[in-house]
């Protein structure tokens, strides 16, 4: 089998890859593999979070991201000044008001990572602010749905009645 | 309740042996990582910003009831080998036990509850049981970090959830993690495939001691990789749905080696069990892998008068820096290896003797 890559040499690494469930191949020779970065996966643990990152991010490990991006985008974080280059570079954001200042780009990442970039899982009283209530709201209908299966419907009305309560609390802050 | 009482007593509650399926999960185990708002994290703080965290969690600790009576911990002021000892039972990471400053860990009595401060987010809760309880692992750690949130204000976005340092934590800032012994699957050669198809359903795993996946022990740790876009108790609850099914292929693998292959188990059981009890120089790798032997005789009944706790201990109290503090002196690695065969050899004959 000859090299996918150069198409003369032939091919001795064989390399299957598993990104996002989706199942690749592709065969290569030696130098074509190192060329493309691949053979470092297992010969230096040069495998790391910040490179990956790098990856996801649509770039290549030390390619310098332009300083300004069109449209204004800050490159600095105002509370703390991390600059984005530097997250790519280690992985961590500076503080929690980053993921504000990056949130265009973060977002994609997040989407990436998690395949997902709606949290659907516990509130904080303190700081949930309106997600604590639409989450409530949300538990609520599941409840009207039941009672409304189940023929509740003295039940149900007040379960109706305290969700257009909530709703109107939502929409008289907005 | 003191860090020497911690660290002195060698058992902890991870340890028992009668908890739910403890015949393959060691332990299950709850993080949740929380920030507050406004503070830098950790590694891009300043030394007065990590001063107020310290100091905000100690006061919520005074003040709130259920908290009170963890026993904080200054890591600069702890002594390196009970730092280390503190990660070798599991209360800390080995990133935390560099005892940098402002770094603190708060830990219940029991060891169930472990808060470290300022490590990569301000606050990380642990929760730590025995055998499989992820559920309660996670109520748990939940109702210690409701205690936490009613003095302090979290980093908290409406979109994205709670905010992580690392944005693969953001989200519920939640990893759960099971610690199986699979030395069945592992021995047959199967421990490969099966964990290739758990990853493949959002499972991470590791080796637990030892490099990447070559694990040490037949130990494997099992933890959810994905933080974000599912609730707490569905990243659990799939994390313990992937960990039963593992559970039954190796009791599956088991029973076969005991139905198929008796002979060959009960002599590689039995040897092991000879080696512990008699050998006078033992390296902790070679412990690791002989007790996983033993425990596995245990467990599938081929071998009596050995109880699991003790393994379990045995696990613990063999690493180089709680062997050390049992010996009362720092040893050199040969001289390490004596006192470890003494102690496996004590440890393990009272244990027959006593039955």
């Amino acid at each position: 089998m000859l090299c996918d890559e150069c198409g003369k040499r032939p091919a001795n690494v064989h390399l299957t890859k598993i990104v996002n469930g989706v199942k690749s191949e592709s065969h290569l020779c030696d130098q074509c593999a190192r060329d493309k970065g691949e053979l470092d996966l297992f010969w230096e643990p040069k495998f790391s979070f910040p490179n990956l990152l790098a990856g996801l991010l649509g770039h290549e490990p030390g390619f310098q991201a332009p300083l300004a991006i069109p449209g204004g985008t800050q490159d600095r974080c105002k509370n703390c000044g991390l600059d984005f280059p530097d997250f790519t570079k280690t992985g961590f954001l500076g503080c929690p008001d980053c993921y504000e200042e990056f949130r265009p780009r973060l977002e994609p990442l997040l989407k990436r990572i998690h395949g997902s970039t709606r949290h659907t899982g516990k509130v904080p009283r303190r700081t949930g602010g309106a997600a604590g209530v639409r989450r409530e709201i949300e538990s609520l209908r599941a409840e009207l749905a039941r009672l409304v299966a189940r023929e509740q419907y003295e039940e149900a009305a007040k379960v109706r009645d305290r969700i257009r309560a909530l709703e109107k609390g939502l929409a008289d802050q907005a | 309740m003191s860090l020497g009482d911690i660290i002195d007593r060698t058992s902890s509650t991870w340890m028992k042996a009668d908890a739910p399926s403890a015949d393959v999960v060691l332990s299950s185990r709850v993080r949740l990582a929380r920030n507050l708002e406004g503070i830098p994290f950790p590694h891009q703080a300043s030394d007065a910003d990590l001063a107020r965290v310290a100091d905000q969690v100690q006061r919520v600790i005074r003040a709130v009831r259920g908290l009170s009576d963890l026993v904080v911990i200054r890591l600069s002021e702890a002594q390196a080998l009970d730092r280390q000892i503190l990660v070798e039972k599991h209360l800390i990471s080995p990133q935390h036990a560099q005892g940098a400053k402002h770094r603190l860990v708060a830990i219940r009595a029991d060891e169930t509850i472990s808060v470290m401060v300022n490590e990569e987010d301000h606050i990380r809760i642990q929760a730590l049981l025995p055998g499989l309880q992820l559920e309660d692992a996670l109520k748990l750690a939940s109702e210690v970090d409701d205690m936490f949130e009613s003095k302090l204000d979290y980093a908290f976005d409406e979109k994205l959830g709670y905010i992580a340092a690392c944005p693969t934590n953001t989200g519920t800032g939640l990893r759960a993690s099971v610690m199986v012994h699979l030395p069945a699957l592992a021995t047959t050669g199967q421990v490969g495939r099966v964990l290739t198809a758990v990853s493949n359903v959002g499972i991470a795993v590791r080796g637990l001691y030892g490099e990447g996946t070559e694990a040490t022990g037949n130990l494997f740790q099992l933890s959810n990789q994905v933080a974000l876009g599912r609730s707490e108790g569905e990243l659990v609850e799939n994390l313990a749905g992937v960990t039963r099914q593992v559970i039954d292929q190796e009791r599956n693998v088991r029973d076969r080696l005991v139905r198929e292959r008796r002979d060959q188990l009960e002599d590689k059981v039995n040897r092991a069990y000879g080696l512990l009890s008699h050998a006078r120089l033992i390296t902790s790798e070679e412990a690791l892998g002989l007790l996983s032997d033993v425990r596995l005789g245990v467990e599938s009944g081929l071998l009596s008068g050995v109880d699991a706790m003790a393994l379990n201990e045995l696990m613990v109290i063999t690493q180089p820096a709680y062997l050390q503090r049992i010996m009362g002196k720092e040893l050199g690695p040969q001289e390490r290896d004596v006192r470890r065969a003494a102690l496996i050899r004590e440890r393990i004959r009272a244990r027959k003797e006593g039955k």
